[in-house]
């Protein structure tokens, strides 16, 4: 190839991703006097983290005073099965709180208490009100305040920029190659530390919840250069989404509906979730219609219950199956879904005020006022708990100077994510990997030289798509992905469907190698989207692959050969995968205990 | 159900030119123009730029002009518009041309770096920060704002009278909800007076017309702003209280100093060429 030209710019570190964990991450570094990139594949703001509804996680105990952070840290191991690294759910209940107030301090305005501090919602699996918020639009809040922070902070913002490869000297980070979406110029950032903020891999999945965005780079970005994977086999349904129209299926709607007095029905009318509480939830939810009530009553006036609470906010792994197996026995709604009721429970004031971007969605885009009727839900591909395997104190992953954060990194969530903790997680563990980034960059006296071999292999891998006489049609190859993940890696997994898939991802490999693109790189979105199909192929096919290899159902993996939760050998053990000679290998690590001071508050009965 | 067809006319082209385009898509239930765009796209022309995030009306990045109104492409029903006539798609007039449906809206990023961030007065003895619901109602309306500049499109100011000075809806309501936060510290009323010419807007409520989210952009915030700037300036009474009393309780705001903290692809390096080869560097 022709002497490739591309622009360079060098930072202390740079940050790859600008949802709330890459935000985060830059404010933190640049407040350690770092000298930040940050690159967004988008403009700001507008990342995934914006469609976050409901509220964000922090035992504050404005509303319940009982509240610290022990309980929420015993929450979220048992939302996650007790397959979490300890110490990042530790650190995370932790340092929640003092991350909401800090959001606080730089403008975000959170719905108050009578006595004017920050408010608290119920969610799915939190014992007490746990979740502050705005509305259903916590996520843009949140956004809007770390943006409207951290462009005044010194930082460099990238938009518009894909990283299409991580550049290492084999152990340390030497920076990132990428392309300006807007004219498909190159460009390399030399830096001392990289921290990846990316997000989720929702994308892969027919019905989802997630944008565009949301293609798992920084997974396999990490894992191209030779980083693990984690618990990839953990993929959250979410439990309400949109079923119709076609249009909108998959859109998410805030568990916020069911914190505020939801329930769900089926066709008959009958609320179907007394009919699926496991045992490890039985002695703290209510077994009656009226136990229920009174709870959801009770605490969503603001005082505090006694009352055990609804089965309806159990944690959404348990009540996205729950869904799945209604509609399966024929007790669904007309599209396929189940119904969630908050009419008869709300006054329309009351769900205008504390729901109005539900009611806005459903009326624009679903002909449904939900102040009148009810919505039809169905499971929606939402959010990973797996991803990049990080040091729990300092989110740095196997590679020296490589940190990850957010929903790209694994650990903090175990087998499911508990309502609320993706966005308190962004936060904490965003401000960690940030110091940790900026602390590793002075460390070092200037980037690493970059090798010229690797950026014109990264250049000629970009451009083959232009290069080729013929081949598939990128975006067709992404509809056919989503089809096969989402019916072969999907709520229900067995191992002949995971076989298929597998398959299947063999066959969407090859043709994603001889894709075509036609035009020239001027924001081609074509050429975006053949770019982004190498990472979905390479998170895919790690899903499927620790899928299969987890022979047991735990949390948002659950298998019709193996429907139980293993007592045995599969709670002791964590699936990472690496790439390897003969292509990705598959590995069980042992799941590090808790030492028994963390284990008497794990065990601790109130 | 039977199947329809809809035909939409989509602007092609770039900061040298183009136009209209004509497209046949199939409509089905819910579709909205989005929809139709991304079809287009996925069997007819892979390299039609859109731009586009979340597809449910809370990122704000698929505006573009729908028959010629600003509007949002993913929360506009298919079923908005007549069956049968054409809907025609164009860009953001008001911004400079990308491609396509793309533009570069770049320079209200560089308006936000201008205004000088939010400075809270210290928390409580408590470690709290008190703030009565409504009291801080009226700003939380501003906050809805999803950056998809659909007002700053539609304003005149800079639509018609191309005032780059002008700050534009979308930051007079950020300026208002600053000037209204319970714990701010700063008085930016001489900025959005001098530096964000609040004055040049008259009130034709444009803004709030075209805005998603329905905020009351005019009426709720740019006139109160409006206001208390004439307050301070030029309300007589308060100049001589101001005079007597030496001056209002919040510091004085000035422009934050910067570099160039937000880096764009055409600052760097120009837009390829229209017609440019892939792979061809110059």
């Amino acid at each position: 190839m022709a002497d490739v030209k591309y622009e360079t710019h060098e930072h202390d570190v740079l940050v790859i991703g600008a949802g709330g964990a890459g935000l985060r991450a830059a404010i933190e570094a640049s407040a350690e006097g770092a000298s930040v990139g940050l690159v967004c594949k988008s403009l700001l703001g507008k990342a995934h983290t914006v469609m976050a509804e409901g509220g964000v996680a922090a035992a504050l105990g404005y509303v319940e005073p009982r509240d610290n952070w022990k309980v929420h840290f015993r929450d979220t191991m048992k939302g996650g099965r007790y397959l979490n690294q300890w110490r990042m759910a530790q650190l995370h209940a932790m340092e929640a709180p003092d991350r909401v107030k800090e959001l606080e301090e730089w403008g975000a305005l959170f719905d108050r208490t009578a006595d004017g501090r920050i408010l608290q919602r119920n969610f799915g699996g939190h014992k007490y009100p746990r979740l502050a918020h705005v509305g259903d639009r916590t996520g843009l809040e949140m956004i809007r305040t770390l943006q409207q922070h951290g462009i005044h902070c010194g930082m460099q913002v990238y938009m518009e920029c894909t990283v299409t490869r991580l550049l290492t000297d084999g152990e340390r980070i030497r920076g990132a190659f990428g392309y300006w979406r807007e004219n498909g110029r190159f460009v390399l950032f030399r830096a001392k530390s990289v921290v990846l903020a990316t997000g989720g891999i929702g994308r892969a999945f027919r019905v989802n919840s997630n944008s565009w965005e949301c293609t798992g780079d920084g997974q396999a970005l990490a894992y191209l250069a030779g980083a693990a994977l984690m618990d990839m086999e953990f993929m959250q349904f979410h439990p309400t989404g949109m079923v119709w129209p076609p249009s909108v299926r998959g859109t998410l709607i805030t568990e916020g509906v069911r914190g505020e007095g939801g329930t769900l029905r089926n066709k008959d009318g009958k609320r179907i979730m007394f009919d699926y509480i496991p045992e490890l939830y039985a002695n703290e939810t209510a077994s009656t219609e009226e136990e229920a009530d009174q709870w959801l009553r009770e605490s969503t006036s603001g005082s505090a219950s006694k009352a055990k609470r609804t089965p309806d906010l159990l944690p959404r792994d348990i009540v996205a199956r729950a869904i799945h197996s209604e509609v399966k026995a024929g007790r669904g709604s007309p599209h396929g879904g189940v119904f969630l009721d908050i009419h008869s429970r709300r006054s329309a004031e009351d769900i205008k005020r504390k729901l109005p971007a539900m009611y806005h969605q459903f009326k624009e885009l679903g002909d449904v006022d939900i102040t009148a009727e009810s919505m039809e839900v169905g499971p929606t591909a939402h959010y990973t708990m797996g991803g990049i395997r990080v040091d729990p104190e300092t989110q740095e992953s196997g590679i020296g100077g490589l940190f990850a954060a957010g929903e790209c990194a694994a650990g903090m969530h175990g087998a499911n994510r508990l309502g609320g903790n993706s966005l308190s997680d962004l936060l904490v563990f965003g401000r960690i990997a940030g110091l940790h980034a900026a602390r590793y960059a002075r460390t070092r006296s200037a980037p690493s030289p970059v090798d010229a071999g690797e950026i014109e292999e990264a250049t000629r891998e970009a451009l083959a798509p232009f290069e080729r006489a013929e081949g598939p049609n990128p975006f067709l190859l992404h509809d056919d992905l989503k089809d096969k993940m989402q019916t072969y890696v999907g709520i229900i997994r067995s191992e002949a469907d995971l076989k298929t898939g597998l398959d299947h991802l063999e066959r969407l490999k090859e043709a994603s190698s001889r894709v075509k693109v036609d035009g020239n790189r001027h924001y081609n979105s074509a050429w975006h989207q053949a770019i982004d199909m190498r990472n979905m192929l390479v998170v895919s096919e790690a899903m499927a692959r620790a899928a299969l290899a987890r022979k047991e159902s735990r949390g948002g993996h659950a298998r019709e050969d193996f429907p139980d939760m293993d007592a045995g050998h599969y709670s002791k053990v964590n699936i990472t995968l690496r790439a390897g000679s003969g292509g990705m290998q598959v590995e069980e690590t042992p799941h590090p205990d808790p030492p028994p001071e963390i284990q008497t508050i794990l065990d601790e009965k109130e | 159900m039977a199947e329809k067809n809809a035909t939409l006319k989509v602007f092609r082209g770039d900061a040298e030119g183009g136009g209209l385009q004509t497209y046949q898509v199939e409509t089905y239930p819910g579709m909205v123009v989005l929809d139709a765009i991304h079809d287009i796209q996925a069997q007819q022309e892979p390299s039609l730029a859109v731009r586009w995030n979340c597809k449910a009306g809370r990122c704000g990045s698929c505006s573009a002009e729908i028959n010629g109104k600003p509007r949002l492409m993913c929360m506009t029903r298919m079923t908005h518009y007549p069956e049968g006539e054409p809907i025609t798609v164009t860009p953001m007039r008001s911004f400079p041309i990308i491609k396509d449906l793309v533009t570069d809206v770049s320079a209200n990023f560089e308006m936000a770096k201008k205004i000088p961030p939010f400075a809270p007065r210290p928390r409580e003895a408590d470690g709290t920060h008190r703030m009565q619901q409504e009291d801080i109602d009226r700003i939380q309306e501003f906050r809805k704002c999803i950056e998809c500049f659909l007002c700053q499109d539609v304003c005149h100011v800079i639509r018609d009278h191309k005032k780059t000075s002008f700050a534009g809806p979308r930051f007079l309501i950020y300026l208002a909800g600053l000037d209204m936060h319970p714990l701010d510290t700063l008085d930016r009323r001489q900025l959005a007076k001098d530096e964000f010419k609040v004055g040049l807007c008259n009130i034709t409520k444009c803004c709030s017309e075209v805005c998603p989210e329905s905020i009351r952009i005019t009426d709720n915030g740019i006139i109160p702003l409006k206001e208390r700037v004439a307050d301070d300036f030029y309300d007589p009474v308060r100049w001589l209280v101001k005079k007597v009393a030496g001056g209002p309780q919040k510091k004085k705001a000035t422009l934050p100093m910067f570099g160039d903290p937000l880096a764009r692809a055409s600052a760097a390096t120009p837009v390829a060429k229209q017609g440019q080869r892939a792979g061809e560097e110059e």
